[in-house]
């Protein structure tokens, strides 16, 4: 069975579709990446699924239950990582570990915990004096504590330096490997492509896309760049043999150069930015 | 231990760490107790001043603790995203909300305790002869201040705004009501303010107690007036309490 299953999802603000109509599923143990711009639904398509918003239209399953049900025994089962919030400034980090195991049947042990997420030498620290990268730390823990089987990352990265975000996907694929099927969202691509086995880009409330980050790369085009005239041309193509070759005979016929010839296949960021710049509505 | 047991342990917990809750919830009124009993003194209608002085800033308590106190509680944890957190996980509202209720009339308590305590070894204050009346009347009123500091907290939108509102509420109605000192002498048109206000009718439950010997059922109409109050309150945080932070 899926561990996340949405069909057909759409959902509105006040006349404003956040949500058109998407469809997706998450296999257990699989790490699933929203990938789109803000606005793009990412955080409304993750709020309904952790039972914060109900949906307008469509299927939603989340480890066998409709999350709008509120169901208590879903919230046994998921862990979640909210954009903003915080805890208690003044009680340390092994309180609030201790106060949210309590509201769990099986919780995992607090110690362990702070061990996974790297805070040992900030245990008896009050909340207020972490770092913003250790607050983000304790929020992971506080949705790891109940040891669900599924996780809710919602933007886990926003904000966060280039040394705190590799820190950070470190212990996504710590979870990972502990056999949790984790969704996030993010708006950083390197992001989805270190972290998914499979990623859906988001754009205007519809999936333009989705697959492994190698399918995604599969439809990239290569790029052909060259200066003509003082003014740099980029060609990008899908048969760049052929069109190589047009152009270097050409150039040879007449006897000139092509100036800064450069033959490139466009990044995974240029297959992004293609999806969200070109589709039609 | 039960779920409940846990979550009132918490909110202690959290209560006492928080240095500016805990000075301006609990200590403020314990304050301005002793503040009013040395510069004020002698007698009013026959008896120490300090017969009037405690049940009335424990009145005042009452609205400081469990109607403002908690108001702020809730709007400063609803705009920091902790009550959206607690909502993911399997905590039921009703435990969460019940909790809060219940560490909110622990804090009054010590509070009501402690001024009872100064009152007694300070001044020689003692229970009046109707006693239980007098409690009963701690008891109904922080209920309904409660009530209100439900529905406040479902008003206000933001965590900046909470302590203002509610200290421009609580500090003028205290006064008007009585629960800083008798109001006798004041000019009519304040008296008719303070006659739209709850605290007054909790004050004059309280005072008939203390002064008349009236048990509370002698005053069925500040009781019915009281709970209508804490009804009204309650009623609007029914329908308009929200987990998740309204500015962002």
């Amino acid at each position: 069975m899926a561990a996340v299953d949405v069909r057909g999802l759409r959902k509105s603000y006040g006349g404003q579709e956040a949500v058109r109509g998407i469809t997706f599923a998450l296999a257990e143990g699989e790490v699933f990446c929203l990938l789109g711009p803000n606005g793009a639904g990412k955080t409304t398509t993750i709020e309904i699924l952790e039972g914060y918003r109900t949906r307008d239209a469509g299927d939603v399953s989340v480890l066998g239950l409709d999350p709008q049900r509120r169901d208590r025994a879903l919230r046994e089962r998921i862990g979640v990582v909210l954009q903003h919030s915080e805890s208690w400034a003044n009680v340390t980090v092994t309180e609030t570990l201790r106060i949210f195991a309590g509201y769990y049947r099986r919780p995992r042990d607090v110690d362990e915990v702070v061990a996974l997420v790297g805070l040992d030498a900030k245990r008896d620290a009050r909340v207020k004096t972490l770092s913003g990268g250790q607050k983000r730390r304790l929020d992971l823990a506080l949705a790891l504590v109940g040891d669900p089987d599924l996780i809710f990352l919602d933007e886990p990265t926003t904000g966060f330096d280039p040394q705190a975000r590799r820190n950070a996907w470190e212990l996504v694929r710590g979870l990972r490997a502990l056999g949790k099927t984790i969704l996030l969202t993010t708006h950083y691509l390197d992001e989805a492509q270190q972290l998914a086995d499979r990623v859906a880009v988001l754009r205007d409330g519809v999936i333009v896309s989705e697959g492994t980050p190698s399918e995604l790369m599969a439809s990239s085009r290569t790029e052909i760049r060259y200066r003509e005239n003082g003014a740099v041309k980029v060609i990008a193509t899908d048969e760049p043999t052929r069109l190589l070759h047009e152009l270097t005979s050409r150039a040879v016929a007449e006897g000139r150069e092509l100036e800064e010839l450069e033959v490139r296949r466009s990044s995974l960021e240029d297959v992004y930015l293609d999806l969200l710049d070109d589709t039609p509505e | 231990m039960s779920l409940f047991a846990h979550q009132v342990r918490a909110d202690q917990l959290i209560f006492w760490r928080g240095r500016e809750s805990a000075v301006f919830v609990f200590l403020f009124p314990v304050l301005l107790f002793l503040l009013l009993s040395t510069v004020y003194s002698g007698e009013f209608e026959g008896r120490p001043l300090t017969d009037y002085l405690v049940p009335s800033l424990i009145t005042y308590g009452v609205a400081n603790t469990t109607f403002g106190g908690l108001a702020i509680m809730l709007v400063i944890r609803r705009e920091a995203g902790v009550l959206k957190r607690i909502r993911a996980t399997p905590l039921p509202a009703a435990t969460f909300l019940g909790a809060t209720l219940c560490s909110t009339l622990l804090v009054f308590s010590l509070q009501a305790v402690a001024i009872m305590l100064l009152g007694r070894l300070l001044y020689d204050w003692h229970f009046p002869a109707e006693w239980p009346s007098l409690l009963l009347g701690f008891a109904l009123g922080a209920l309904c201040f409660a009530g209100m500091g439900f529905g406040a907290a479902a008003l206000i939108r933001s965590a900046e705004g909470a302590s203002a509102v509610v200290n421009v509420l609580v500090l003028p109605m205290a006064f008007l009501s009585g629960g800083f000192g008798p109001t006798r002498d004041f000019p009519q048109f304040l008296q008719t303010i303070a006659d739209l206000l709850p605290l007054t009718y909790l004050v004059e439950i309280v005072q008939a107690a203390v002064y008349d010997g009236e048990p509370i059922w002698e005053e069925p109409v500040a009781v019915l007036v009281l709970l209508a109050w804490g009804v009204a309150g309650s009623l609007i945080a029914w329908r308009r309490f929200g987990w998740e932070p309204r500015e962002r």
